[in-house]
């Protein structure tokens, strides 16, 4: 198996036996994205000279005898939603070109201290807005199993990267879905822990009550040893949640006899492409087979859970990306304005994409006088009813199953022009963050030659028993298929 | 007709806490623009607010001081808006679940007292401050504005009162006592000039009865602008009541070189503040215990003290009034007190010469160079005889000046009063031999004559004569009584 | 929900975003949209319900009042290239 094609756990291994260098790991992800890049475009920037540099210091760490870190040399992709000190970080955003951050995201920094190698930032949908990555202001990122369709997003850089060999790993960001709906478009595993997991320091906020870091991966152990990486308290974000962290990969027995899974009604019937169902339905037999007992069970507040989701993520988006306005970074508009409201205005209008403002339109309407009951209020108590009806769920099962994604990758260009239908590919994955719970997307086979996520969702810091069901059924499906580039 | 004011004040203190509300940059004064600033309190794309405990802290020690009761679950909204000052164009604040309300401050009137209710006490943020460049200086006018993010995230408090308060005075008693409170706290500066203690108003006159137009006042950045401002507002609704005018509900500026309020017309007028809890900070629940002990350590407040100076040392009302508004003043009389002299004339002494010195020269209380010892020393000498009250004064400020002791200085320069009669005998005796036609005028019992004489007298001895023993000797030599 | 054209130009005044006509008239039609899928969560009965704004359990997150070391004024205005003196230009504000 070529180094490209093996898991990141792999390399680790030979570069740690000293089977090959971290150097020339490096240098073959960055030919293979030199190679492949024309096509995926999954990088807004690569960061090939400082991998190179990055990769020598461990490769020296190493003949030291020094301990170069957990994963010393294993290179990753990074999203660019996530500041890194000293390279440019842009958020898929005009307004954000060429901004050079003057620190590192506590997850930047963790993954650099287990010594792993940043390839570059990875591509997403402006501001992490949207489900198909079209929304970057640098083009679009090609799905590599069919390069005239979405990797899915917002996270689709980070996706098609792992999926293409352009990184063995990569770290995305979820508000409603965006790692684990494109992670299921490209055919790898997606983690959204659970809220508080992963510091949010340093990552660019849309949803501040909503987003979270996780790792996109091929498999599942090395979403377990990600996760460990980048896990865990940090007193630069007050909704980290202190305490011991479980050993993820240590949990991953593949014994799941005797557990209990709930077949979400709500989010695997009614709008669920037919060949998405066949994989789904298929992956339920399989989980069944493996000893778990598998039901359907109701959870009626779902219905209006991308309704709320539509309100509450473009509300607190409203206000956290009020601060680009042109006065202490990124853009300004250029030419003379006549006062400061005038730079504003233009500021934005120019600096922002089309579904970044009407999103920050969206929620700006729904938090105004006279709307805010409405709107906002009230999808804040439909996020209770979900929370409640998740509640009730732990009570019976230990974790809920669905898809990730209602179909498989779509045609770049077939949902643009059309928000409502684009919101809807976020369907299944919203409840999941209103909720603040951790789930995976597992790759349960191809539908027509695309990948097909299937979905495992789990309590509040649930993280192993959720890896751990995802890894025998990664074990039993087998899934290898890979897109030919 | 009757019309009454209505005022309400809206103030807003930083806390002198050593780092910003929620960031490490350092909360003091000055400096450099830019120099006191990092990722959070720039609202750099990433960063993330973590609360200052110390500031919580201060928060319900003022809010205990004014009486409130402590929210046992507040919340941080955002509040909204866009300004070049404002890092993130929203400013961390709180909203409808406040750190505490329901207190109240009594303002003591002299012959009255005006208990004014507290509705509310709340912990925000401060924000940037803008420097406007063109010939005005000012913000009208301006060719642009350059943004320092300084001051950017210093912890503020905000008070609101009810509209409890009746007159300009009040207003500024108020205020005056709620600062010395914050000082007493040690919790802010308090210097209304640096602006780290600032107070917007609302005021309306009510005619029988009938709430008037309530008028929001800004700028005022001294008590005196204060009680000018609501004085100058006072008048002008009621002049436009009595004309029969209406006032419109609007924000007035206060120009202090004009002594005028001004409508403040913003081209940003549209205020919505969409208000919304701040998702990357958590409730504060204080354990009650907390609450209970910063409940126990507050210190004695301005109030307590004030009573107290009045019971223990029998001061008047208005001087222990005026020693207490200061807490630093407070402090050098009690030690004052310390040296066994006669409070009420310590008090005297401080209140009066003491005062005008610092303020005079422009020295806080905290520096006087004259040590509370040294003011005990000098009442001392004016009770033993050694040195004449009149004498004392000079005494004192030579004391001011130079930082001596008033003994040193009565010593060095051989001010001892002559209250010896035998050696005053002889000097009296001098003058009414040089002074013949005085001596008969008094004799003849011409009141004018005997200060003239005393006058010779303290001539001679260049002011040292006791003046009782004087006038005694001269009026038993002239007139044959006492 | 339909929303009309005053409301689309009354929400880009307090987003500060200037608007084509052409971009108010698409914001208008699309934000009905989805303002009128969103109008269902209104018919959910929800008059006992609490609103959660956050799912964490957390309380009394503080920090000791400590300094860090702030940026240099080069960080701190390193990105904006109309930075004058250590400080940001900005046009006039009224």
């Amino acid at each position: 198996m070529k180094i490209i094609e093996k898991d990141a756990l792999s390399i680790a291994g030979l570069i740690k036996g000293r089977e090959i260098s971290a150097l020339e790991v490096t240098r073959v992800f960055l030919e293979r994205i030199d190679k492949v890049e024309k096509k995926v475009k999954a990088y807004i920037n690569v960061a090939a000279e400082l991998a190179l540099s990055r990769a020598k210091e461990v490769d020296m760490e190493l003949a030291d005898g020094v301990e170069a870190g957990v994963f010393g040399g294993v290179p990753i992709a990074v999203k660019d939603v996530l500041t890194t000190r000293g390279f440019p970080t842009t958020c898929g955003s005009k307004m954000l070109e060429g901004f050079v951050p003057v620190y590192d995201a506590t997850v930047v920094e963790r993954i650099g201290r287990a010594g792993t190698v940043m390839l570059g930032k990875a591509n997403m949908d402006e501001f992490a807005m949207g489900s198909s990555t079209e929304n970057s202001y640098f083009g679009p990122t090609m799905n590599p199993w069919d390069l005239e369709r979405v990797p899915g997003g917002s996270s689709g850089g980070s996706a098609a990267a792992v999926a293409a060999g352009e990184a063995p790993w990569a770290l995305g960001s979820d508000t409603g879905g965006s790692i684990r709906q494109p992670a299921a478009l490209c055919g790898i595993v997606g983690l959204k822990p659970t809220y508080g997991l992963v510091s949010r320091y340093g990552l660019v906020a849309f949803a501040s009550s909503l987003d979270q870091v996780g790792p996109m991966t091929r498999t599942v152990r090395d979403c377990a040893a990600l996760l460990g990486v980048i896990a865990g308290y940090d007193p630069m974000d007050s909704t980290s949640i202190p305490g011991e962290l479980p050993d993820y990969v240590g949990a991953l027995t593949g014994e799941v006899k005797g557990l209990k899974a709930g077949v979400v009604r709500e989010l695997s019937s009614e709008g669920i492409d037919t060949g998405v169902r066949e994989r789904f339905g298929e992956t339920v037999s399989l989980l069944e087979k493996l000893g778990v007992a598998c039901e359907e069970v109701s959870l009626p507040s779902f219905a209006h859970g991308l309704s709320a989701y539509y309100i509450i993520a473009p509300a607190e988006a409203s206000s956290n990306l009020a601060r680009f306005d042109g006065v202490r970074y990124g853009y300004r508009a250029p030419g003379e304005s006549e006062d400061v409201w005038e730079m504003y205005d233009r500021t934005r209008a120019e600096g922002f994409g089309g579904e970044v403002k009407r999103r920050i339109m969206l929620g700006t309407y729904a938090l105004s006088a006279g709307y805010y009951d409405a709107y906002y209020a009230q999808a804040q108590k439909i996020r209770t009813l979900i929370v409640r009806d998740f509640g009730r769920a732990w009570d019976e099962y230990d974790v809920l199953v669905s898809p990730t994604s209602p179909s498989t990758a779509f045609k770049l260009g077939e949902k643009v022009d059309d928000p409502l239908t684009m919101y809807l590919s976020d369907i299944c994955t919203i409840p999941v963050n209103l909720a603040g719970i951790p789930a995976l997307s597992l790759p349960c086979g191809l539908s027509d030659g695309l990948p097909v996520g299937f979905q495992v969702m789990g309590p509040p810091l649930e993280e192993p028993k959720v890896l751990n069901v995802a890894y025998a059924l990664e074990q039993a499906i087998g899934f290898d298929a890979r897109p030919e580039l | 007709m009757e019309y009454e004011t209505i005022i309400g004040l809206e103030i807003h203190a930083e806390l002198s806490t050593e780092s910003k509300m929620f960031c490490g940059c350092s909360a003091s004064f000055g400096g450099g623009p830019n120099t006191k600033t990092c990722p959070v309190c720039l609202g750099h794309p990433g960063s993330l607010p973590v609360t200052n405990m110390k500031a919580i802290e201060y928060t319900m020690m003022l809010a205990l001081a004014l009486n409130c009761e402590i929210t046992p679950r507040s919340v941080f909204h955002r509040k909204n808006y866009f300004y070049p000052d404002m890092p993130k164009n929203f400013q961390i604040s709180q909203y409808d679940i406040p750190l505490s309300t329901d207190g109240h401050l009594d303002a003591d009137m002299n012959d009255y007292v005006r208990k004014v209710g507290i509705t509310r006490v709340h912990i925000e943020e401060d924000t940037g401050k803008s420097i406007h460049i063109g010939e005005s200086g000012r913000i009208h006018g301006a060719e642009y504005s350059l943004e320092d993010f300084n001051r950017a995230g210093i912890p503020l408090a905000e008070i609101v009162t009810e509209p409890d308060i009746r007159s300009a005075e009040e207003a500024r008693a108020f205020m005056q006592l709620l600062r010395a409170t914050l000082e007493y706290l040690g919790i802010s500066d308090c210097k209304m000039e640096e602006g780290s203690l600032r107070c917007d108003a609302n005021i309306s006159v009510a005619v029988d009865g009938k709430l008037g137009t309530k008028v929001e006042i800004k700028n005022m950045n001294s008590f005196r602008s204060l009680f000018r401002a609501l004085s100058y507002e006072e008048e002008r609704q009621r002049f436009a009541l009595e004309q029969g005018g209406g006032l419109i509900q609007e924000t007035r500026h206060w120009d202090d070189a004009e002594g005028k309020t001004h409508p403040l017309r913003s081209k940003e007028e549209a205020f919505d503040y969409r208000y919304f809890p701040e998702p990357d900070l958590v409730p504060i629940e204080p354990d009650p215990e907390w609450v209970d002990r910063l409940r126990e350590n507050l210190p004695e407040l301005p109030q307590a003290r004030f009573h107290r100076f009045m019971e223990q040392f029998g001061l008047a009302r208005d001087i222990a009034s005026m020693l207490t508004g200061e807490k630093a003043l407070a402090d050098y009389f009690e030690r004052a007190v310390e040296t066994g002299q006669g409070p009420e004339e310590l008090a005297k002494w401080i209140a009066g010469d003491l005062s005008a010195m610092l303020r005079e020269a422009v020295v806080p209380i905290q520096h006087c160079p004259v040590a509370p010892r040294g003011l005990g020393e000098l009442v001392a000498l004016v009770n033993q005889k050694v040195i004449s009250g009149k004498m004392a004064k000079e005494v004192l400020r030579e004391a001011f000046e130079t930082g001596k002791g008033p003994q040193r200085i009565v010593d060095e320069k051989g001010l001892s009063q002559i209250a010896d009669a035998h050696e005053l005998e002889v000097v009296v005796d001098e003058v009414i031999a040089e002074n013949p036609g005085a001596a008969d005028d008094m004799r003849t019992g011409k009141e004018q004559a005997l200060k003239f004489m005393m006058g010779q007298v303290m001539k001679k001895t260049r002011g040292k004569a006791n003046p009782e023993v004087a006038s005694r000797l001269l009026k038993q030599k002239l007139i044959g009584r006492e | 929900m339909a929303i009309s054209i005053e409301d689309v130009e009354h929400v880009a005044r307090l987003a500060r975003l200037k608007l084509t006509e052409e971009e108010k008239e698409t914001y208008r039609r699309q934000l009905s949209d989805v303002l009128e899928h969103a109008r269902k969560i209104s018919e959910v009965d929800t008059s006992d319900v609490p609103p959660t704004s956050h799912t964490l359990p957390l309380r009394n997150v503080f920090r000791e009042d400590s300094l860090r070391p702030s940026l240099s004024v080069k960080e701190a205005t390193g990105s904006a290239a109309w930075a004058v003196e250590g400080a940001f230009k900005v046009p006039r504000i009224i």
